[in-house]
């Protein structure tokens, strides 16, 4: 499945205000979006995601038109069926790793396959908060596929994460690259990271200012 | 232990009645005031968020004299219970939990308030991209995460219930059995020769009530806070 994404969005206000605008279009597998850290990296994913209205352009996935300023569509995030893997993670503090796995709909069955898959099914029963980062951000990895997503949204995952740790979800980003078939937006800064894992990179400009 | 007597029994009672009666009908108002405090944008929010304070800083005669005016028979909300429904609060227990909610209010609006504004907005959004529209959002997000501050607020509208005088005695004056709360026997207790037993046995008890309720407030308030920290952050 093929996604085109073409948006343009003021931010901030007074001496700081700037534009962001970004358009490409891409395939299944691994698009990497590099930039440097405050060009407006994590913007374009909430636009994306519909957490963020863009002042003008267009979001397609597939043949369903997320967003369209021109023809007036603007899909709630709720519908939008776009996973997002925060770069803060944000499980729920209050249920436990088994309920923030169900919380998009899936049933326990695919749950416990999927448990499997992230080698998460020793926590189910754990708090979020009693949770390594690594094993934080596998859960909200799982949480967001479980919903069956028809675009998944990575920002930095790695980010907060030591060495070992990284190259543990570097290792489970790839194997989900390779068996889920689903078209996967990767946001990182760091290029070395992008060039291990991405199919294509696109190259998010410096917002400008006004 | 305090030996009540069977009147000083019954006081009690009615205060936990009145307090209980106070706080429940409240809470729905209070919440609903509270979210729109905490999250609405809207001309005169400034005055409405004055408004509902105004009752933790008039003196509370004003307050009962107020709801006197309004409740009383030819009040506009009295002459309206009485014209739909048959009912009036005047010298009643229920013109007394009025008194009693208008008074909790504003603490309870204020517990509720910090702790639905302390609710991390970024989690409500990570529930949107999981399917969950602005209903479940509220159901299974906002809401269990700011149920510490709203308990707490309902345990101090509740303390502040059972302490309520002056509104309560100016609206529905001190009726033994209808409108005598826990501070107004002490009171009247005040008034009569020979009350200080009944004065000093009323007065623990209501210290020991008070106490009750703003530590296990306090033990909320910390849960919450506890609560919503978000891991990572």
């Amino acid at each position: 499945m093929a996604f085109e994404v073409d948006v343009s969005r003021r931010l901030g206000s007074g001496p700081d205000e700037r534009r962001v605008a970004l358009a490409f279009k891409a395939g299944p597998g691994i698009t990497a979006l590099c930039g440097p850290s405050g060009a407006g990296k994590s913007s374009v994913l909430n636009m994306i995601a519909g957490l963020l209205k863009p002042d003008r352009g267009y979001i397609a996935v597939g043949d369903r038109l997320l967003f369209d300023s021109a023809a007036q569509v603007d899909v709630p995030a709720h519908r939008r069926g776009v996973g997002y893997v925060f770069q803060d993670v944000r499980l729920f503090p209050h249920q436990r790793v088994r309920a923030n796995l169900r919380y998009g709909g899936a049933s326990g069955a695919k749950i416990e396959e999927m448990a499997a898959f992230l080698g998460i099914d020793h926590l189910l029963d754990r708090w979020p908060a009693t949770l390594s980062g690594g094993e934080a951000q596998r859960v909200a990895i799982g949480r967001a596929l479980l919903r069956e997503p028809r675009l998944l949204l990575l920002d930095e995952p790695l980010s907060a994460l030591d060495r070992a740790r990284r190259n543990e979800i570097l290792g489970l980003i790839e194997r989900m690259r390779d068996t889920v078939r689903l078209p996967i937006l990767y946001v990182t800064h760091d290029r070395a990271e992008a060039d291990r894992l991405a199919d294509r990179i696109v190259e998010m400009p410096e917002s400008v200012r006004n | 232990m305090i030996a009540l007597t069977p009147d000083e029994w019954g006081i009690v009672s009615l205060s936990l009645k009145i307090g209980l009666v106070a706080v429940g009908a409240m809470l729905p108002i209070a919440f609903a005031i509270a979210y729109m405090l905490a999250r609405g944008r809207f001309p005169g929010k400034l005055l409405v968020d004055a408004l509902v304070h105004l009752p933790l800083v008039v003196p509370p005669v004003v307050t009962g004299w107020l709801l006197l005016l309004a409740f009383g028979t030819q009040g506009p909300v009295g002459r309206w219970l009485n014209d739909w429904f048959g009912v009036t609060v005047m010298f009643r227990w229920t013109g007394a939990a009025i008194a009693a909610a208008i008074m909790a209010m504003p603490l309870m609006i204020r517990a509720m308030r910090l702790s639905i504004e302390a609710v991390d907005r970024r989690l409500e959004a990570a529930a949107a991209t999981l399917g969950a529209g602005r209903w479940r959002t509220f159901a299974t997000i906002t809401l269990p995460l700011s149920l510490p501050g709203i308990m707490a607020g309902l345990v101090l509208g509740f303390a502040r219930s059972i302490g309520e005088f002056g509104a309560t005695i100016t609206f529905v004056s001190n009726i033994p059995g209808e409108t005598q709360t826990l501070p107004i026997a002490i009171y009247s207790a005040l008034q009569l020769p020979g009350g200080e037993a009944a004065v000093l046995r009323l007065s623990i008890l209501s210290i020991l009530l008070s106490l009750g309720a703003l530590i296990a407030s306090e033990l909320l308030a910390r849960r919450s806070g506890a609560k919503v920290a978000v891991h990572g952050v």
